[in-house]
């Protein structure tokens, strides 16, 4: 096994505090009193300011946020984490649970990049939907998702984290299926729902469990008892939080419901891929350190999902010509490289902390970027229709340029940073999983380059009667915000200062000289990442883009395109097993069970069919069968008396 | 005074009843050959009655009479009512109450 263990981890030992401390729960009631408001007046009586509502509270809580994350700045290292019990939740017996929150570096960097991002999309949000009769509805769901992703981060036990984690979910389902007249944005809906249901067990099984072992869920009493609990224990917990996280940030083998939730209006796709959602599965390992580094099997399995995922989705983002779908495989895939640090211990927690941060900056950019974009071109998504968009939509190009360039980690661009040191520790820790990484980087320019190649450059392929137009300020300005952030989001990095905060969450371990220079490592990766974009340039750039997909492709593409079969394997896997399981006990229950208590009824029934025919209707039969009772009477009293 | 001759007695005239039942089929003598039997069991009644030396028996042979007297009531008007109907006292012919 590679990944070494921590002798110990850091422990939780929130303390309690006034002055903006105080304010915590407020951070989470103003979204949520937003969602109530707007659902509880509803659409029509509501529709005039329902957005300026829902921008108001959020960016309320960002303003908190900020307030708190200065005030946590100006703390001694050992001082920032601050506890907050809003109230008695659950009282039975020996069972308690406070209504309680945690405030610590981990919990302020992800408020404010829920917050921040969670704003911008707000604002995005009230010029992309505002020709949507349901727009105020719209914006209670968004309210109701931050309210609910905010809860996930600041709670300081598992079962308020669980509450936040459904209620991510259920938001997700109210807003991939808002459209839910489309039939395809219904199924998408339900879907993600049942795939998210499927990681659900394993939050709720990790709760159960955890509660058996230790007798509380607050992370101070888990973390404080961890090194105590035996190893298996630890790693059956480990694994059943990776398997939530697989469902909520869409990691193989639970992957299948993120390319589909893009039926959800664009916003929302933001929303779910940049700043809440797909991220509360990297939280939960990180937040849960203190379980995973004392198992390294649990451990092996998040950096196995992890490199799994990031090349999945990179596969799937290289033939998808739907602009948002291959959006939606390079999240999966950055998600991946999370994930992969994330089980890469104390010595990755920080960078995928890191990643998660930046892919939140680059990632809302470009996919508010892509909303801009099917603006433009009437809801078109086809890639294939666009091209020669560059002169139409210069601020959207711009700002989407830079979130290209992040992501695919040219410096000195955000992502560049983050991927950068992810794939250092990658390959301190694992040779193959560092070559994955780095081929993960590699597909990224490729397909992120051939994105860019068919949107914005080359020969106009737009549809009749298309007149692209740039985007409202209220849709743009987000846009540049963002692009900015993409930019500048490397700074975090500047004195390794986001792993000094980190360090009293998630321990720091102290770093190894590696076996290549940094330096070459890194420059390997920059020609790793050049060699990705020549090619795509090579296949995409230098020829014309035709206007409908080639049919004869090779079998990669095709199964790119058939998202590399993870639905058919679910199909082939679950759903056609199940069937026939559930068909098997249909028939059981129709033919055995139904055939015994069918079969009994008919016997009685053939029974007295056969003896009503003694019944014959001469008294003097039935005074012979009387006399015949008399004397078996008797003989039998004589039989008794005698004997 | 032995009992057994009374016993026997009493026994032959229940079986004498009990073949009547079972073989007649005008009403008016399978009714009198329930009367036989009836009178049978009081006469073995009012033998044990004194052979035990005490009263028991000659009480339960008063209360077959009584019963025996009242269904010749409802009995004799059944068997009336059925020959008025039907022209015919066999038992045998009144037979559709049946399966």
């Amino acid at each position: 096994m590679f990944v070494p263990l921590a002798e110990t981890a850091p422990t939780v030992d929130p303390s309690t505090s006034g002055g903006v401390f105080s304010l915590l729960w407020v951070i989470i009631a103003l979204p949520a009193l937003g969602a109530t408001v707007i659902l509880l007046l509803g659409n029509t009586r509501t529709s005039r300011w329902a957005h300026l509502l829902g921008c108001a509270t959020v960016l309320g809580s960002f303003a908190i946020s900020v307030v708190a994350f200065v005030a946590l700045l100006g703390r001694a290292e050992e001082d920032r984490q601050i506890g907050q019990k809003v109230y008695d939740w659950v009282d039975a017996g020996s069972f308690h649970v406070d209504f309680g929150l945690l405030y610590d570096p981990l919990s302020a960097l992800f408020l404010l990049l829920i917050t921040g991002v969670g704003s911008l999309i707000h604002i995005y949000s009230v010029g992309y939907m505002a020709h949507d009769v349901r727009r105020a509805r719209f914006f209670a769901y968004l309210n109701l998702f931050v309210a609910s992703m905010l809860t996930l981060v600041l709670a300081d036990n598992y079962l308020v984290v669980f509450l936040g984690w459904e209620g991510v979910g259920l938001a997700s389902y109210l807003l991939i299926g808002f459209w839910q007249y489309k039939p395809s944005a219904a199924v998408a809906a339900k879907k993600a729902f049942v795939v998210n249901r499927v990681g659900d067990i394993g939050m709720a099984l990790g709760t159960m469990l955890t509660f058996a072992t230790f007798g509380t869920l607050t992370f101070a009493g888990v973390s404080a008892a961890a090194d105590r609990a035996s190893d298996t224990t630890l790693t059956v917990l480990g694994l059943l939080f990776l398997l939530a996280a697989c469902g909520k940030s869409a990691q193989v083998p639970l992957q299948s419901w993120l390319l589909d939730a893009m039926e959800g209006p664009t916003p929302v796709s933001a929303l779910i891929h940049a700043a809440t959602m797909v991220t509360a599965g990297v939280y939960l390992v990180v937040r849960s350190n203190f379980i995973f580094d004392y198992t390294e099997v649990a451990q092996t399995a998040v950096v196995i999902v992890g490199a799994v995922t990031l090349l999945w989705g990179a596969i799937i983002g290289c033939a998808k010509d739907d602009i948002k779908k291959v959006l939606a495989g390079s999240t999966m895939s950055q998600i991946g490289y999370m994930m992969l640090a994330a089980g890469l211990g104390p010595a990755g927690y920080a960078f995928a902390i890191f990643h998660l941060l930046t892919h939140g900056f680059f990632k809302a950019d470009m996919f508010l970027g892509a909303g801009s974009v099917m603006h433009a071109m009437d809801d078109d998504v086809d890639m294939r229709h666009y091209g020669g968009l560059t002169k139409m939509l210069p601020v959207t190009f711009l700002t989407f340029a830079i979130g290209y360039l992040a992501i695919i980690g040219i410096p000195p661009f955000a992502g560049f940073w983050s991927k950068d040191k992810i794939i250092e520790v990658a390959f301190e820790q694992n040779l193959v999983v560092g070559l994955a990484a780095l081929l993960g980087a590699g597909v990224t320019a490729f397909y992120m380059t051939r994105l860019m190649l068919m949107t914005f450059l080359g020969k106009k392929r737009w549809e009749d009667g298309v007149h692209p137009h740039e985007s409202p300020k209220v849709m743009t300005v987000p846009l540049m915000v963002l692009a900015a952030l993409s930019a500048v989001g490397g700074l975090l990095l500047l004195n390794d200062w986001i792993t000094d905060w980190l360090a009293p969450v998630v321990g720091a371990e102290p770093h190894v000289a590696p076996e290549i220079p940094a330096i070459v490592l890194t420059l390997i990766i920059i020609a790793v990442v050049l060699v990705g974009v020549a090619i795509a340039w090579l296949t995409v750039g230098r020829s014309d883009v035709p206007r409908t997909a080639p049919a004869r492709v090779s079998v990669f593409t095709r199964a790119a395109r058939a998202d590399l079969y993870g639905d058919a394997i679910n199909e082939g896997l679950f759903m056609r097993p199940g069937d026939r399981f559930v068909n098997g006990l249909v028939t059981f229950d129709d033919h055995a069970v139904d055939g015994f208590v069918d079969g009994t009824g008919s016997a009685f029934g053939g029974m007295s069919g056969t003896f009503r025919r003694v019944q014959t209707g001469f008294v003097r039969s039935y005074a012979l069968s009387v006399l015949g009772g008399a004397l078996v009477v008797v003989l039998a009293l004589l039989a008794v008396n005698l004997a | 005074m032995s009992a057994t001759p009374f016993l026997v007695l009493s026994a032959i005239l229940f079986t004498i009843g009990c073949v009547g039942v079972l073989t007649r089929r005008n009403a008016i003598v399978v009714f009198m050959c329930v009367e036989l039997m009836l009178n049978a069991s009081n006469l073995a009644l009012v033998t044990f009655s004194r052979v035990n030396g005490n009263l028991d028996g000659q009480v339960a042979a008063f209360f077959v009479m009584v019963v025996a007297a009242a269904e010749v009531v409802v009995g004799l008007a059944i068997i009336m009512t059925i020959f008025r109907t039907r022209r015919s006292a066999s038992v045998d012919d009144a037979s559709l109450l049946k399966y």
